[in-house]
């Protein structure tokens, strides 16, 4: 999950253990929402064979656009394939390109964000100009020209994503390791003979790391709707994967036969997009001190 | 003074600004001997960190050792490389600094940082748990209550004394010759400082570690150290022991400075200071830097550079005490200080 941090990294998280955080994290009414649409996405994605009742390219031409009903729990599309199938079976698209890319992202933008902000100077500057030059750029427009250079695939959906979100993970992690550089016990670890890839790696890395998570559980959901948007358009996962954008793109031609693939698709989009989106934020709340008293008045 | 653990000698450093090149120290010179606890003691802005970090070779990055040696047993840490300073860092030389509240980062626990100090140093994975019985017993040493449940707590679980105890259990982890502890005791409360000095004691007592102890605080000095160092604008302007500085300084300064520090004697009367203040060090007036200020300032002081030259076993930059330098003897001091006490 976005916040499983490897055993030794635990700490950065104000001395909270993961297992705390997310009970913490589960305590409130939007993080228990959030908690229980990533658990119940990520068993979907995992479980998709088994609890997914048809192929999802599988065509009944007898039984097209129909609307909800026992052999079809939400219906079927033009080409009578099965809804809930094609939704299960898109979400594994959707975790599938969304996860690692915002992974992929962070770890870029962390590494580039860490060499800047520690290294400062001419690097320094040099990589700013990068981060703002891309992120200048509007992120469809840059995802458009990428995809046209590269075809339409799902690795390159994932380079698009982290080429266009690293930018924003470097910005922030740069300004972490400014504030972080500035502790004393920095100067102290370089006055017992640690290197300067120590220090950044070992000290000065965990200690942004649980902002950096927050950020992560919320650009997920980003990024999926860039794939979807990209897929929407003809430009990601191709056929016959079913992807939730594609699956919109088609279900818009027939919107006026039947509303249920837009529905259900959009159903679907909107419902992760507020679970990652909530448990980020209260993961934030539970981590960021400004809050922490306030969580204290609240419960007695 | 050939037995000498640390020798410095003509070091000058200039820090690079905007304005031109400032001259943080210059010419400073002093030895320390194994064993020793040497203070270092000036008011702010005379140079005092700047020494102290020029030492381990940690100046900011505008910062430059401009010249002179600094040499600890016998090797010239200015020629050194990078790579060798660092491996001598924590080994040979440790610090501890001001502030116990930042010096330790707060996402790991004592344990790992002070294990970590030997991992920066590349021992091997399997001497890891001999190293952290002997950061266990360092605690103890230093005074930490159960060392062995609280090594797994996190710095935040500490008040600020203990703190500085961990930050000097991990500077002695690597048993360096020389512990620089550059105003260890500023940010805490006068019964932690007394704890703190009496734990510094404790340990020269006890290991033979020799500290270069870094004040601006006369009295602190006067408790802990063999021997004091006192810094003006960059430069030393006077060495000696604790007692002969204390019962006879020398310097117009080392005099006004002990003029300046409450007691028991002068109680009910204004408290003496010193007129004037710190020359800007990019505005350094030719010949003595504390001429503006000294009662006893003749032209000479304002015209010659200063040697550093030795007196009753002592060590004075002050023409005063050159007969070489034409100084009036006979002179009248003049009425700048008020309360002139000529020690």
């Amino acid at each position: 999950m976005a916040i499983a941090l490897p055993a030794r990294h635990r700490v950065p998280l104000r001395g909270l253990s993961v297992a705390r955080l997310l009970r913490e994290v589960a305590r409130r009414p939007a993080g228990r929402f959030g908690l229980f649409v990533i658990a119940a996405l990520f068993v979907i994605v995992f479980f998709t064979p088994w609890i997914a009742p048809y192929d999802p390219a599988a065509q009944h031409i007898i039984d097209r656009l129909q609307g909800p009903s026992w052999r079809y729990p939400l219906g079927t599309d033009d080409l009578g394939r099965d809804l809930l199938s094609r939704i299960f079976y898109g979400a594994r698209v959707a975790l599938g390109v969304a996860v690692p890319a915002v992974v992929g992202a962070v770890l870029l933008g962390l590494l580039l964000g860490t060499v800047a902000g520690y290294a400062g100077g001419k690097i320094d500057n040099a990589l700013v100009v990068v981060f703002d030059t891309l992120q200048a750029f509007p992120a469809v427009i840059l995802a458009l020209v990428l995809i046209s250079l590269l075809g339409p695939s799902l690795r390159n959906v994932i380079i698009v994503i982290i080429v266009s979100f690293a930018p924003g993970y470097g910005r922030v992690s740069r300004a972490l390791v400014l504030s972080v550089k500035q502790n004393s016990f920095v100067e102290a670890e370089r006055s017992l003979g640690a290197s300067d890839f120590r220090i950044a790696a070992v000290h000065v890395v965990p200690n942004i790391l649980a902002p950096l998570c927050i950020l992560m559980a919320m650009d997920i959901p980003s990024a999926i709707v860039v794939e979807s948007g990209l897929s929407f358009l003809g430009l990601g996962v191709q056929p016959p994967t079913p992807s939730w954008g594609s699956i919109l793109s088609e279900g818009f031609d027939r919107v006026r036969d039947t509303p249920w693939p837009v529905l259900w698709t959009g159903l679907a989009l909107m419902i992760t997009t507020l679970g990652f989106t909530m448990f980020g934020e209260t993961l934030r709340d539970v981590v960021d001190p400004r809050f922490a008293g306030l969580r204290r008045l609240r419960r007695p | 003074m050939s037995e000498s653990l640390l020798e410095v000698e003509g070091v000058s450093v200039v820090y690079h600004t905007r304005q031109g090149p400032l001259p943080a120290l210059r010419d400073v010179g002093f030895s320390v001997a194994p064993g020793e606890i040497l203070g270092i003691v000036g008011e702010s802005g005379c140079g005092k960190s700047t020494l102290s970090s020029a030492l381990v070779r940690l100046l900011p990055p505008n910062g430059e050792i401009t010249g002179g040696q600094i040499r600890l047993k016998g090797r010239d840490l200015v020629r050194l490389s990078e790579e060798q300073m660092r491996a001598l860092r924590g080994r040979e030389l440790a610090m501890i600094f001001q502030d116990p509240l930042t010096s330790l980062n707060p996402a790991f626990t004592v344990g790992t940082q002070l294990v970590d100090v030997q991992a920066a140093h590349r021992s091997k994975r399997s001497e890891r748990r001999a190293i952290r019985r002997r950061a266990v017993e360092m605690l103890e040493q230093v005074g930490i209550p159960d060392p062995g449940e609280r090594i797994d707590d996190y710095p935040h679980q500490f008040s600020g004394g203990m703190r500085q105890r961990i930050m000097i259990a991990m500077a002695l982890m690597l048993e360096p010759a020389l512990l620089i502890a550059d105003e260890p005791t500023s940010a805490l409360d006068v019964t932690l400082e007394a704890q703190i000095l009496e734990l510094l004691r404790q340990l020269r007592r006890e290991h033979g570690t020799t500290i270069l102890f870094i004040s601006h605080d006369l009295g602190v000095i006067a408790q802990l150290c063999d021997r004091v160092v006192v810094m003006y604008a960059g430069h030393t302007v006077e060495e000696g022991d604790v007692e002969s500085i204390y019962a006879r300084p020398l310097h117009p300064y080392t005099q006004a400075l002990l003029a300046a520090v409450p007691s028991r004697m002068h109680r009910g009367d204004r408290l003496a200071t010193i007129p004037g203040r710190v020359p800007s060090l990019s505005a350094l007036p030719p010949g003595c830097t504390f001429a503006d200020r000294c009662p006893h300032a003749q032209d000479v002081c304002r015209r010659d550079e200063l040697r550093y030259l030795s007196v009753e076993g002592r060590r004075v930059r002050c023409a005063m005490h050159d007969p070489m330098s034409g100084f009036d003897r006979d002179a009248q001091p003049s009425q700048l200080v008020e309360s002139e006490t000529a020690a």
